[in-house]
């Protein structure tokens, strides 16, 4: 598949700061792609220096094969959906859709057009001579989409674009990016600091922490296979024990720990025994009452510690033996069957096949 | 459900008296008494005759008054709109810079006001007089052979009257472009504006506010403006300000100066009305 936007060793500093630190990237043409990662890792930062709102101190960035490090924003084929939406508050809707088309001096009777299918596409026909002040969050997020989707970008760039919009909105705008995406077929370079956005609307995520692009792969790859324990605990809550690894051949290893000997667990092909963390996710690990179920390879003896209820699952938290507190996340309905209470001693389980292994 | 009533505290309630009353006492009392001149006769010797007439009030109807006005009302025009051209840059300047560079840049604009405004209306006879610092740049450099005559012309009076209400103009249009979000200038940008066009359908509109404030701080001053004329302009082209200082001290008919005081007043005030009503007619909603 064809690269749209390729970047090549990108390094920004703001001061002291290294806000972007040598990531390298290559973003396939039409794909959703999202950059991930907790508020001050870069992300905005990689994406300003893509639209061209700031320069990179080295490294490449092409669009389209072209290396676009010297052009201005206003000469590379991408635009922007600001944070805040930056919407200007003196302009009608129409006129803020317009506004790009019109410093491309078109002609009003293909600005009009463009227009009015633009906010068709975007259901905001019907409010086109309104203000920016007299919609709500939601259609001021659509205006903002349509401004730069009018402009027919090969690339559209998102700034957190939920983050302004309530809990019930986002599960709307989440439907409705992606029916845009499939209509206008550009590419969406998406920042965000919600695991779950990430997951639910990329075709791939970028993991981004302290500058560094940690891990890049589809939804399933960064759930399933972090790279490292930061990825992992960033993508999804996770278990973790530190152990030795003994032995690890074919994607299987096996590793001690102090309180817990013979723990085995998936592992990428390279690992080498040594020191390593074991990682499970909550909704993999499973609750033995009596005695240790004999499917799973791997048992822990703890205790339950507090119990949170929300609403169609509830969340375990049991002490171990070492004093590590592991989560354990049981639909409601099998959280009723066994019916736990605060202070039971029990048995935490899993396959091999359900943990991870990574070096530190 | 009608609204909750708010009281307010007992400190606000007193601060919102006193300055109630400071104003009733030295702003509303004293135009009411000037009103009151107004509508007096003359004495023989310059008092004032407690005997009512309109007379005054028809004399401002005078032809010569008019052109008086007219150049009054281009002076400040003239006045206005550069200070907006002069002061926009200036503005734009202090609001965008960082916040140290702002406080520093910010003291420069307010370090005039440290000065009496008589005072630096005099340094700029120093520099425009015949022998004044710019005559003798441009002696010096043989630019010029012989000085220009710059005192005492109507360019002294607009350097003087612009130099003086810039800081009027500034000061809201630095709090107006400071409301503007730097965000938006960064979307014109990303939406293939020049620089240019940014300024001309971004910043520029949005600092609407910032104009009309600074635009009446200068104008109504620099309409009834009487020092710097007639320091800079050697008095020799009356102002209606100028006139006004005329009527109560020279020819001291003091209810023809009211009258004229008065009538500067309203039609300042209608002025103002006027283009507030054209400015904000297609503003927002």
């Amino acid at each position: 598949m064809p690269s749209t936007v390729v970047l090549q060793d990108v390094r920004k500093t703001h001061g002291q700061v290294v806000a972007v630190d040598q990531v390298s990237l290559s973003i396939r043409s039409g794909e959703f792609f999202s950059i991930l990662g907790p508020s001050g890792s870069g992300k905005s930062t990689l994406l300003r220096l893509i639209a061209g709102l700031d320069s990179p101190d080295s490294g490449t960035i092409a669009i389209q094969q072209r290396i676009v490090n010297a052009d201005p924003p206003h000469i590379r084929p991408v635009n922007m959906v600001f944070q805040q939406y930056a919407l200007f508050p003196h302009m009608t809707v129409f006129e803020n859709i317009a506004f790009g088309l019109k410093m491309r001096r078109q002609t009003e009777p293909p600005i009009r057009l463009a227009v009015e299918e633009m906010a068709a596409l975007v259901r905001l026909d019907g409010k086109l001579q309104r203000f920016p002040a007299q919609l709500s969050g939601g259609e001021q997020q659509r205006v903002a989409l349509a401004r730069a989707l009018v402009n027919r970008p090969v690339v559209l760039l998102l700034d957190e674009p939920m983050a302004a919009l309530d809990q019930q909105l986002r599960q709307n705008m989440h439907t409705e990016l992606k029916r845009i995406q499939h209509e206008v077929k550009a590419t969406f370079i998406c920042v965000t600091h919600q695991q779950d956005e990430a997951l639910m609307l990329s075709d791939r995520i970028g993991v981004m922490v302290a500058g560094k692009l940690l891990q890049v792969g589809t939804p399933q790859e960064i759930y399933e296979q972090p790279v490292s324990s930061t990825v992992a605990k960033f993508i999804g809550l996770s278990n973790s024990l530190s152990g030795t690894i003994t032995r690890a051949e074919n994607g299987v290893c096996w590793m001690e720990h102090e309180n817990f000997p013979s723990l085995v667990a998936r592992c990428p092909s390279g690992l080498e025994p040594g020191h390593a963390m074991l990682l499970v996710r909550p909704e993999r690990v499973h609750i033995s009452i009596d005695q240790p179920h004999p499917e799973y390879e791997n048992t822990l003896p703890a205790m339950v510690n507090h119990i949170a209820f929300h609403g169609n699952e509830v969340f375990y938290q049991c002490r171990l033996v070492n004093e590590a507190i592991w989560t354990v996340r049981l639909p409601i309905a099998e959280a009723q069957s066994t019916s736990l209470v605060i202070g039971q001693t029990l048995y935490l389980q899993w396959a091999a096949h359900e943990g991870f292994a990574l070096s530190h | 459900m009608p609204p909750p009533t708010h009281s307010w505290p007992l400190p606000l309630k007193c601060s919102f008296w006193a300055a109630g009353v400071f104003l009733l006492l030295f702003f509303v009392l004293p135009l009411m008494m000037v009103f009151g001149v107004s509508l007096a006769s003359r004495g023989l010797y310059g008092g004032v005759e407690w005997i009512a007439t309109f007379d005054n009030y028809r004399r401002l109807a005078d032809p010569l008054i008019g052109v008086i006005f007219l150049r009054s009302l281009f002076f400040a025009s003239m006045t206005t709109i550069a200070c907006g051209v002069i002061g926009f840059p200036l503005a734009y300047m202090v609001a965008r810079a960082s916040h140290r560079w702002q406080l520093v840049l910010l003291m420069l604009v307010m370090i005039p006001f440290w000065t009496n405004f008589l005072v630096r209306t005099y340094a700029w006879i120093l520099i425009l007089r015949a022998d004044g610092l710019v005559n003798g740049v441009l002696l010096r450099l043989g630019i010029q052979s012989e000085p220009l005559s710059l005192l005492f012309t109507d360019f002294a009076v607009a350097i003087g009257l612009i130099y003086g209400y810039l800081p009027f103009m500034v000061l809201p249009l630095i709090v107006a472009i400071e409301r503007i979000s730097p965000q938006l200038e960064e979307a014109a940008y990303d939406l293939y504006a020049s620089m240019g066009a940014m300024f001309r359908h971004v910043v520029l509109p949005l600092s609407k506010p910032g104009f009309m404030a600074g635009g009446v701080l200068v104008f109504i001053p620099s309409l009834g403006a009487f020092i710097t004329p007639y320091l800079l302009g050697g008095g020799q082209k009356m102002m209606i300000g100028t006139l006004i200082q005329q009527e109560f001290l020279v020819s001291r008919d003091w209810p023809f100066g009211s009258a004229l005081s008065f009538g500067l007043m309203g039609s300042a005030l209608m002025l103002w009305f006027l283009v507030s009503r054209t400015a904000l007619g297609k503003d927002l909603p």
